[in-house]
């Protein structure tokens, strides 16, 4: 072996150049998608605002009739904007408690051999592909929706019956789909709450629960809050599951109608949309897009407001 | 230095299976790429089946050629069955053309005919007038029927045109009203741009009237999701009736090949494999297979698919 001069300052100009290439790397990848974002944004706005210019704002936000392709196309897309804002309410105000309730479980209340079966079980929903629960939601949810929706409309007279293939089946299918995300973050969020939270409050007297509701919850808030974003996001973002079991028609989002949402209108007519059609769905994306952005800043004020009144 | 010259003869192993694979597909791999960048995942599937049995056949074939090339079709999905069964026995008896084909729905298909990217575009309805004055040419190639189903439970056997359309339109609204059980009926269409939809509604002259309370998007979809759902009624092209579900007698005329022939089942539509231009200025494959479609072989292949031939 030969022997081997280490120098401090020996190698100087290597290390300062491999220094110097690695912050050009890394600089480079941030902006590779910081232009994603932007270009993104960008071609949004360009495809999505001729449309809003040629049918107008107020006809295509506010209009509740969809015919795009009848001799007098009309594009109205308020029933579809509220579709989705409701879907994606119903499923949060659904799978988020359950969602808490399950994190609390494994972090604070399971005995260890249930937590060993359900944590693999949780991770094991998270990495499911989504278009599983639109099939399992047609084979096994849309049947069983059909059968309490014939029991509750067996005398109605007006009620159109969409064979289980309505809002509410939708619903259900988001909240489960977004429980895995809820969960793994809440977990997480409780885990971290500084040990001497949980016992200064068991050392003032509270029980278990109450710590775990007044004390650590609180405590763990903003992670709370992340998850909850992250799974409004995938709950509005959620195309191909929702196809197939939410009945695609446009209708005011009544749990027992066929609804369309935001992200089903555009798969389901942009193989053939032409011209207006083409540029309204594409509207449709910029609705979209603009929730998306709002519920981000959204949150991410309340999460800041938290974090600021704590300290 | 032995770590050296291995990885150096890897990467040469690799570089030599790229190469041979890149040149023994040749033409083949570059019109799939084309196709499959425009795929539905329906069509990819379909593609890759026709493709294997292309291959196979290929190395069995010992037929004198002189046609070659490759031939693009997209869209009716009511044409799926057709057009898989055309493009494996056309490949069958000219080893050297490659027949593909994308199910993107009527409408999406004469557009990409008119806009260059297939050479033949399938539509299961009549050509509308700016499809022709876009330079499409209707090529009837078979009469199907639409067949209008229920599922198996339905007692109700047959309904008249008015009944028909009574339901379509959201009028009648419960199976007792038309000779059946106490049950509502979910009325199950296809989504905007079928052809389907379109030969139907036009067919019942109830265009933007009908009320429906699921917008599916493939024949098969449909046929699906009635034989799963009680009380439900759909239609679909007459080829895909199967046992799980039964078509309905319209007007007392049964659905079959004969009383369409004869004119007495009103519910027919051509199926039209439109060129751009007419055949005789088409490529010598396509010519090809329209004089196969004609010849008896042609015929006699649109008859075991369950279609009628154009005399």
């Amino acid at each position: 072996m030969k022997a081997q001069n280490f120098s401090i300052m020996g190698s100087n100009k290597t290390k300062s150049a491999v220094e110097k290439v690695a912050q050009w790397v890394f600089t480079f990848c941030a902006l590779c998608a910081v232009f994603a974002v932007f270009s993104i944004t960008a071609y949004m706005i360009i495809n999505g605002t001729p449309a809003l210019a040629k049918v107008g704002v107020t006809d295509i936000l506010f209009g509740t009739v969809w015919k795009p392709t009848a001799g007098e196309p009309s594009y109205g897309i308020l029933y579809v904007i509220l579709t989705s804002i409701t879907g994606t309410a119903l499923a949060i105000f659904m799978g988020v408690p359950i969602g808490v309730m399950t994190a609390v479980f494994l972090a604070e209340a399971a005995p260890k051999k249930l937590a060993k079966l359900v944590k693999p079980a949780v991770e094991l929903l998270a990495g499911i592909p989504s278009i599983i629960y639109g099939l399992l939601g047609l084979m096994i949810l849309n049947p069983l929706v059909y059968k309490i929706e014939t029991f509750l409309f067996k005398d109605s007279e007006t009620h159109q019956f969409t064979g289980g293939s309505n809002l509410i089946s939708a619903v259900i299918v988001l909240a489960i789909m977004i429980l895995p995300t809820v969960i793994n973050i809440s977990e997480s969020a409780l885990r971290a709450v500084p040990k001497q939270y949980k016992e200064a409050s068991l050392a003032v007297g509270a029980s278990h629960m109450q710590t775990i509701f007044k004390v650590m919850i609180p405590a763990a808030k903003s992670g709370i809050i992340t998850a909850i974003v992250l799974g409004v996001g995938r709950a509005i973002g959620e195309a191909m599951a929702i196809s197939l079991v939410s009945g695609s028609v446009v209708n005011f989002p009544l749990p027992f109608n066929s609804v369309r949402f935001l992200t089903t209108a555009i798969v389901s007519e942009m193989g053939y949309a032409a011209d207006t059609h083409r540029e309204v769905l594409f509207t449709i994306g910029l609705v979209l897009f603009v929730f998306i952005m709002l519920i981000n800043v959204v949150m991410t004020r309340v999460l800041k407001g938290g974090a600021g009144n704590e300290s | 230095m032995k770590k050296k010259s291995v990885k150096f003869l890897g990467l040469i192993l690799a570089m030599t299976l790229t190469a041979a694979l890149m040149t023994g597909c040749g033409e083949t791999t570059e019109a799939t790429t084309e196709a499959a960048a425009e795929t539905t995942e329906t069509a990819e599937v379909a593609t890759e089946a026709v493709e294997e049995t292309a291959e196979v056949v290929e190395e069995a074939a010992v037929e004198e050629v002189t046609v070659e090339g490759s031939i693009s079709m997209a869209g009716s999905t009511s044409m799926e069955k057709l057009a898989n069964a055309i493009a494996e026995t056309f490949m069958e008896k000219y080893p050297s053309v490659t027949v593909t084909a994308e199910f993107t729905g009527s409408s999406a298909g004469i557009e990409s005919l008119t806009a260059g990217s297939v050479d033949i575009g399938n539509a299961s309805r009549e050509l509308k007038d700016s499809e022709v004055t876009a330079g499409a040419v209707q090529n009837i190639v078979a009469i199907d029927g639409i067949a209008v189903v229920v599922d198996t439970a339905n007692t109700v056997t047959g309904l008249t045109k008015e009944q028909l359309v009574g339901i379509y339109t959201g009028e009648i609204k419960n199976w007792s009203e038309v000779g059946g059980a106490d049950q509502a009926i979910v009325v199950i269409g296809r989504e905007a741009g079928s052809g389907t939809r379109g030969a139907f509604e036009e067919l019942l002259e109830i265009e933007d009237l009908c009320v429906y309370s699921n917008e599916i998007d493939s024949t098969g979809a449909v046929l699906a999701k009635v034989a799963s759902t009680a009380g439900s009624i759909g239609y679909v092209s007459l080829d895909v009736v199967d046992e799980t579900v039964i078509a309905l007698a319209l007007d007392e005329v049964e659905p079959t090949v004969e009383n369409i022939k004869a004119g007495n089942y009103f519910l027919s539509r051509p199926f039209v494999m439109a060129t751009l231009g007419e055949i005789s200025a088409q490529s010598e494959a396509v010519q090809a297979l329209f004089t196969y479609l004609a010849s008896d072989e042609g015929k006699q292949l649109i008859e075991t698919v369950g279609l009628i031939t154009v005399d």
